[in-house]
């Protein structure tokens, strides 16, 4: 639905030419929800413009919905929606009349019905003669989410849609798009809230100028800290360790003292589902109270500073 | 056609809620007509000495005034030279609806969505361009018509309407009038990408009255036989510059520069 090969932009500026994006090489299937995410000035907004049709390439190539950027930029972007870094609207006009405008440009067949549906969809119809600068932040941000979504396009740029936003309306927002992933559309996620990027992607891309990384949370999570159990203790002793140790399939075990002499013990392991009976066996044998065991689940922040700076470490050996 | 009517209609929509502009539309216009109405009613009341005659000078010489009395020559000198207030509403409206309607729409970051949608370049600078030139043209055409009517009854003979209605003002406002409407919005156009304020795009755009400042004051001086040769001489200028800026805001006015250059 969305592919690039060695899609890269440099901007000539007065200092030199500066490369903002280099040689992206990405998939996002139909129906996905794919985040992309990266720092402030990674290159995301530049990425989403080039795949937008605003601006062009300076080398590679990247189809969307099966045309290629370049050659069929119209067509590309009547099939597609986009929700920019500022929602952008006609303040001076009403909420309804700023959908209609959009509605009328991507040539929806019925405007005021595809401005009506989303104006109730989103919670705005009571306010739909309020002038769009009268609106909440909040208000203005489902706006231009509807704006986007007026001519039912099948794949959507989103440019962080819950920036600046207070958590009830980010709720709303996230909650709309989980709907939108609902009904099969194929979703081009730019975000810096990584909570929001678990909730709703299915896979994520880490971008800084170039792709770090990509793939699903989890698998991100394995490649980058393995998998590792963690097993509760009403007690601890040194001899727990050492037998978990002994065992042949553990990688690797840390000793955590707690309070009241408990602890916890973490263990590495390849296959938690098949190995984990196994380690309570053991320490069960050895006398050990077991409270509770669990995967050590790795927040997706952890993973997306460790990708930076693992990034940021491999630049700085390869100069 | 549909997206041009979109814009056209939503650039009006959104003019004529904004004061600034309103005032510039409608005042503006009214100011300028209410001019000559006003000097042409004193000039009716007033009693003309041979050292008035004198100060009018060398723009007695203009064929256009031959055999007039001295009251209907200094009744039509001087509301002729008024002439040019109406070429300044289709500069003025136009520059101002032009310069919003672009840098406006950069203040208000709204500019990328619109760029987003599968409207072409031409179908947007077109819809632009009509909304703003429109208005100019129409409002001179009406402002002209209030004078004419006015003048019917305000000029001291048929001799002096009948200039009002001569070749030269029909010349300067139904040929010279839009040409000048379309120079004002591309010139809107092309200030709008070097300024990121509505209100300094207004104020530089108000450098296209300059030329026909020099027109008034040449006029004024006797220095420019004022007639419809030269007015079609300065609609001919006037194209070539008009096609010269087309071909220049068309140019200036890329998307990629629109979105990663112009701050």
């Amino acid at each position: 639905m969305i592919r690039t090969e060695g899609l890269s932009k440099v901007f000539d500026t007065r200092s030199g030419p500066f490369t903002a994006v280099e040689s992206l090489s990405l998939q996002v299937n139909e129906g996905e929800v794919f985040g992309f995410l990266g720092p402030n000035g990674a290159g995301k907004t530049t990425t989403v413009r080039m795949l937008a049709c605003l601006i062009a390439p300076t080398a590679g190539r990247a189809w969307v919905n099966n045309l290629e950027v370049g050659q069929d930029d119209t067509r590309i972007r009547g099939g597609l929606g986009i929700l920019t870094e500022s929602p952008g609207l006609y303040d001076r006009l009403s909420a309804e009349r700023n959908l209609e405008i959009f509605a009328e440009l991507y040539d929806a067949p019925d405007p005021q019905g595809q401005a009506e549906k989303y104006l109730r969809l989103l919670g705005l119809w009571d306010r739909r003669e309020s002038d769009a600068g009268t609106l909440s932040k909040g208000m203005r941000q489902k706006l231009a989410i509807a704006r986007a979504l007026l001519h039912e396009p099948p794949v959507l740029f989103l440019d962080e849609p819950t920036s600046g936003l207070d958590p009830e309306a980010a709720k709303t927002v996230r909650d709309f798009i989980e709907t939108l992933r609902g009904q099969g559309r194929t979703i081009f996620l730019c975000t810096h809230n990584l909570d929001e990027a678990e909730r709703l992607c299915d896979r994520i891309g880490v971008f800084r100028q170039r792709l770090i990384a990509v793939d699903t949370p989890d698998a991100l999570r394995r490649q980058l800290f393995g998998r590792q159990t963690v097993v509760h203790l009403a007690r601890m002793d040194g001899a727990f360790a050492q037998a978990v140790r002994s065992l042949p399939f553990v990688q690797g075990v840390d000793v955590l003292d707690g309070a009241d002499g408990g602890g916890k013990l973490v263990i590495g392991v390849q296959d938690p589902a098949a190995q984990n009976p196994e380690i309570v066996r053991v320490l069960a044998a050895q006398g050990a109270q077991i409270q509770f065991v669990n995967e050590l689940r790795h927040s997706l922040e952890s993973v997306y500073l460790s990708l930076l700076e693992n990034d940021a470490n491999g630049k700085e050996r390869g100069a | 056609m549909k997206h041009i009517r979109t814009i056209f209609v939503k650039e009006w929509q959104d003019a004529l809620r904004n004061k600034t502009v309103f005032y510039v539309v409608v005042l503006v216009p009214l100011f300028m007509v209410i001019l000559p109405i006003v000097l042409l009613f004193l000039m009716a009341r007033l009693p003309v000495s041979e050292s008035d005659m004198a100060e009018l000078g060398r723009a007695l010489n203009n064929p256009m005034f031959a055999g007039m009395l001295p009251a209907e020559a200094m009744q039509s000198v001087l509301t002729s030279n008024m002439l040019v207030l109406f070429l300044m509403m289709p500069v003025m409206v136009p520059v101002t609806i032009a310069s919003y309607s672009i840098v406006g729409e950069k203040a208000q970051r709204s500019l990328e969505p619109l760029l987003a949608t599968p409207i072409t370049t031409p179908e947007l600078l077109l819809g632009k361009g009509l909304a703003a030139a429109i208005p100019g043209i129409l409002t001179t055409w009406i402002a002209y018509g209030i004078f004419l009517v006015f003048a019917y009854f305000l000029s001291a003979s048929p001799r002096v309407f009948s200039v009002f209605i001569n070749p030269m003002w029909l010349v300067a406002l139904f040929v010279l009038a839009p040409l000048l409407a379309i120079m004002a919005v591309n010139f809107g156009l092309i200030i709008s990408s070097r300024v990121s304020d509505p209100r300094s795009a207004e104020q530089l755009g108000a450098l296209v009255v300059l030329p026909l400042m020099l027109l008034f004051i040449g006029g004024l001086s006797g220095i420019i036989a004022l007639n419809s040769m030269t007015f079609w001489v300065v609609a001919v200028l006037t194209m070539v510059a008009d096609v010269a800026l087309v071909v220049l805001a068309v140019k200036l006015f890329q998307r990629e520069t629109i979105l990663t250059r112009w701050k």
